[in-house]
């Protein structure tokens, strides 16, 4: 039983969210919600061509549409483009102009601005613009890239590398390879896919001539990133530029970079001096925006008799398009891919090269997992692949190569340090959960039932909370990595966190105040988390690569603990007893042991600011206190297992039960996790089975609207049934550990296996994702010429 | 195109006279022309569904709709429903069942479910999960949106007009 006089602990409260009632009540405030008087809209003339040449642009139709204000070229603003830097040898530099000058790269590049008084007027006018190009050669794959005299996407990237790392080189590797029983030799490939959150992006500048500044509304993750980038490229100091980031409708990593547009409303709004305002439309989200996970993998991993996994070499490419995002460059996909593909498995020879890719398509920006999904998909089908020549039971084979408790802290084979997990526990748990003894019977039965049905897992490791040294390994001339937080308490006790996250969906105005309010011992509707505002928040880098739990909420764990400490004093003081001797709970600063004995934490507020003499000596007026946070990274785990049936007669895969035991250490809020875990599986299962960005071989675009690129709806996601484990993190100040990808990360490998199970009688493994209705049926078809061949399935 | 027309719309009870492009959408009209911005644009396809409200009663994607089609319409929006003090009971249980998460989709589900539990006051699961998937959430993975409708409907079948807590 607990204690009924214990204080209450939010931690570990699924405390409903503090933010939903503005969501609910359609009081919310998103960028496009806020419109000011003389506003300006754009709308941007984008090139139609893939790859070309501009010759001329006249835009004088468009200075003749009725509302059309101006009219900005790359040569009328003359500003420079964004230039993300790895400070690399293996990497080249490219820019991305804000507006195509004399080459566009791939389609729908912005070519022209458009400022006009209504949105409409804005489309007329961009449409009324005649550009005259020459359209030149584009090359829409990585197949296509790397090929002998392929066309150049930028005149510096030899062979279209942009990046070309090799990363890892045991010595031993290749006499492993050699002797092992079993050596899978595979390639694997994963689509084209984006973030498509239902906000897409948007962007208002106005000049504020009072304080002379431009204050920039956006939907982003990382307000002070905006700031900095705008301030560098218009070539203002920073306190020139206050960016806000209202509400924001999701954002998944694409909004985690910053993008042509926002600079260039932020350009324009100073230039003629009046608001101006640009919401992306979802032409231009799926068109025109960041993408991600296109990528190809070509494999050798070597087993020995027992399954036991001797050694993997891997050739790592990513279709990045044709410019690197800002600022995290388009080495994002390649380099994680290197230097987490070993996953939660023990490994020692390890090689790995990864290269960027450039092609005419849009550039790529960190989508929810980056490329976690791939190396899971490829390093899980390889244990399944590798299984079934042994003759070895899924489940057994990882079980064989799972990091065991007591051997963390674990050093990688790529030189990452894993903190505690509970590796084979999720699993075994999982295992459990889909009744895995019964599996096979089942399995048998439903085939002499005509039915495809299978099993799938995939087991995986997330690093979470990347601090600096994790960033500046990588190399980035913007390294991110630390938090911020300020804490301030009112004179009515009432307390104010600002941090530098931003929470777009994640619920950190709850979950940042359940920290708070555990250890100043008041409710967490006494605490108001303030964020995304320049002007109000300490400089942070946001939300992103499940960092805010773990590094944010450990930020305001310490400047809160400092807080509290200050109150304690206070109160202690007050109470005439030592600071040592007081608690902090119910709103009050007890003595330990009597409670009865008791100062109002609104008391103590008063006390500070309004009677300054009454503190004790030496004690500062006023109560804030502010701390940082940058932890080395933690691991968080999980296991996802999914049974699904395969429809012979359409190819479609639909999926029957869906389990992930998953382990992010301590859960401030078990119901955002849980909400979290959903979403995550969801965008897994949607890589999987569903979305898929198609370009035909002239890198055009064929997938404009959602009736096109597949978001699914309820009809496809199944029931996800989420089991919890705890396991501690030293490197986490709170003991939580980041999970916000996890989902995302884990689906697909589950349901590729899961659907090779379905189909290996029939010789089928799934080696690309996703899995089509299409790609099923060509794998049955080649099945079925291979056995009327007389060959096996 | 550009060819204007006044029309007289009532938005949540109160008539609104405004003049319109005949292009304009009626999300434009809420939005832009009248400030009812608790309606969202997700996609203006058609698609997303975000843009959900009731015309004579009846949920349609406003972006599909033109403003001069709703002239002397009745329109519900979600700012119609309860504001942050007085949540109505269906607002009450998607917080309770944390079924948004940035929650800008979430007007338009929320008009969505009202028409639908009028005309299906006891539905099933699968009649619930059809309804849902009308609309198009990125956040959630429907799971808990298609938690609330289940604990609204059966609280409404129970008569209890308050929001259960989801099971």
């Amino acid at each position: 039983m607990a204690d009924p006089a214990a204080p209450i602990r939010w931690t570990g409260t699924p405390v409903r969210r503090l933010e939903d009632p503005r969501l609910l009540a359609g009081a919310s405030r998103f960028v496009d919600d806020v419109n000011p008087a003389r506003l300006l809209h754009v709308a941007f003339a984008r090139s139609p061509f893939a790859a070309a040449r501009i010759e001329r642009i006249d835009a004088a139709g468009a200075v003749a549409v009725p509302g059309v204000v101006a009219v900005f070229t790359a040569r009328d603003l003359d500003l420079p483009g964004l230039r993300p830097v790895l400070e690399r040898d293996d990497f080249t530099v490219t820019e991305m102009p804000l507006l195509a000058r004399d080459v566009v790269r791939h389609a729908a590049e912005p070519v022209a601005m458009v400022l006009a008084e209504t949105r409409d007027a804005a489309e007329d006018g961009a449409e009324a613009i005649a550009i005259d190009y020459d359209a030149t050669d584009a090359v829409s794959s990585i197949e296509q890239a790397i090929a002998d005299g392929a066309p150049l996407v930028h005149e510096a990237a030899r062979g279209n590398l942009l990046l070309d790392a090799a990363m890892y080189d045991h010595e031993e590797l290749d006499a492993a390879l050699d002797a092992a029983e079993v050596v899978v030799e595979q390639t694997f490939t994963s689509g084209r896919v984006t973030a498509a959150p239902m906000e897409g992006r948007a962007c208002l500048a106005e000049w504020d001539e009072r304080d002379r500044r431009v204050i920039v509304h956006v939907s982003h993750q990382i307000p002070h990133l905006v700031r900095t980038t705008i301030a560098d490229l218009l070539g203002l100091a920073e306190q020139r530029v206050r960016v806000v980031t209202p509400d924001v409708g999701g954002g998944f990593g694409l909004k985690c970079v910053v993008g042509r547009e926002e600079v260039l409303v932020a350009a324009a709004a100073v230039r003629l001096r009046r608001p101006v305002k640009w919401v992306e439309d979802r032409l231009e989200n799926l068109t025109a925006s960041f993408h991600g996970h296109e990528q190809r993998y070509v494999v050798r991993a070597g087993f020995d008799a027992d399954g036991v996994l001797l050694g993997l070499d891997a050739e790592i490419a990513a279709d990045v398009g044709a410019y690197a995002c800002f600022p995290f460059t388009c080495g994002v996909e390649p380099l994680m891919a290197s230097t987490e593909l070993p996953g939660p498995y023990r490994l020692t020879r390890y090689r790995a090269r990864g290269k960027a890719v450039a092609t005419n398509k849009p550039p790529i920006a960190p989508y929810r997992g980056v490329s976690r999904p791939q190396i899971t998909f490829v390093l899980e089908r390889l244990m399944d692949m590798a299984a079934r020549r042994l003759g070895l039971d899924a489940v057994e084979i990882r079980m064989r190569n799972l990091i065991a408790p007591g051997e963390f802290p674990y050093r990688s084979a790529a030189g990452l340090l894993y903190d505690e997990g509970s590796y084979l526990e999720s699993l075994q748990r999982c295992a459990d959960a889909l009744d895995h003894d019964g599996w096979r019977t089942r399995q048998a039965d439903a085939r002499a039932r005509g039915r495809l049905i299978g099993l799938g897992y995939s087991c995986f490791s997330e690093r979470t909370a990347y601090g600096t040294p994790a960033f500046a390994s990588r190399r980035m001339a913007i390294t991110p990595g630390f938090e911020s937080a300020n804490v301030r308490m009112d004179p009515s006790g009432g307390v104010t966190v600002a941090v530098g996250t931003l929470s777009h969906g994640q619920g950190h105005e709850t979950t940042f105040a359940q920290i708070a309010a555990d250890e100043l011992g008041l409710r967490p509707e006494d605490v108001r988390v303030v964020q995304g505002d320049t002007d109000t928040t300490p400089h942070g880098w946001g939300t992103f690569a499940s960092r805010s739990i773990a590094i944010g909420g450990g930020a305001v764990k310490r400047a809160v603990e400092t807080l509290a400490a200050r109150v304690a004093a206070i109160g202690a003081h007050l109470l005439e007893v030592a600071p040592a001797d007081v608690v902090l709970a119910d709103g009050a600063v007890s003595v330990r042991g009597a409670p009865e004995r008791s100062v109002a934490i609104a008391e103590v507020a008063r006390a500070a600011h309004h009677a300054a003499h009454r503190l004790p000596d030496g004690a500062e007026p006023g109560l804030e206190a502010r701390a940082t946070f940058d932890p080395p990274g933690t691991f968080s785990n999980a296991t996802h297992g999914a049974e699904v049936e395969v429809d012979p007669e359409t190819g479609a895969v639909s999926i029957l039960r869906y389990v992930v035991v998953e382990d992010c250490g301590v859960v401030i809020n078990p119901m955002i996790v849980d909400g979290q875990v959903h979403g995550g599986v969801a965008q897994g299962v949607a890589a999987a089975l569903y979305e898929r960005l198609v370009y035909d071989e002239r890198a055009q675009p064929l997938s404009g609207t959602f009736a096109d690129y597949l978001v699914p709806t309820a009809a496809e996601i199944p029931p996800i049934e989420i089991h919890h484990l705890q396991t501690l993190s030293a490197h986490s100040a709170t003991g939580a550990k980041g999970m916000g990808e996890g989902g995302a990360i884990g689906a697909p490998a589950a349901l590729a296996n899961a659907v090779s199970d379905a189909l290996a009688h029939l010789g089928v493994e799934v080696d690309a994702i996703p899995i089509s209705p299409e790609w099923v049926l060509a794998a049955l078809r080649e099945s079925r010429a291979n056995v009327a061949a007389g060959g096996a399935p | 195109m550009t060819q204007r027309h006044r029309i007289a719309i009532a938005v949540n009870g109160t008539t609104h006279d405004v003049e319109v492009e005949s292009r304009r959408t009626l999300v434009d009209v809420l939005r832009h022309d009248l400030g009812y911005t608790g309606t969202h644009v997700g996609c203006e396809q058609g698609v997303c569904g975000a843009c959900t409200v009731l015309l004579d009663g009846e949920p349609v994607r406003a972006c599909l709709v033109f403003g001069v089609q709703a002239d002397g319409a009745q329109v519900q929006t979600v700012e119609g429903l309860g504001d942050q003090e007085h949540l109505s009971p269906l607002q009450e249980t998607f917080s309770s069942a944390h079924a948004l998460q940035c929650g800008f989709c979430t007007p338009g589900f929320l008009m969505l479910v009202t028409a639908f539990l009028r005309d299906h006051p006891s539905p099933s699961d699968a009649e619930i999960r059809e309804a849902v998937a009308s609309n198009l959430c990125r956040c959630t993975g429907y799971q808990n949106i298609l938690r609330a409708v289940r604990t609204a409907a059966d609280a409404t079948a129970s008569g209890d007009g308050s929001a259960g807590e989801p099971s």
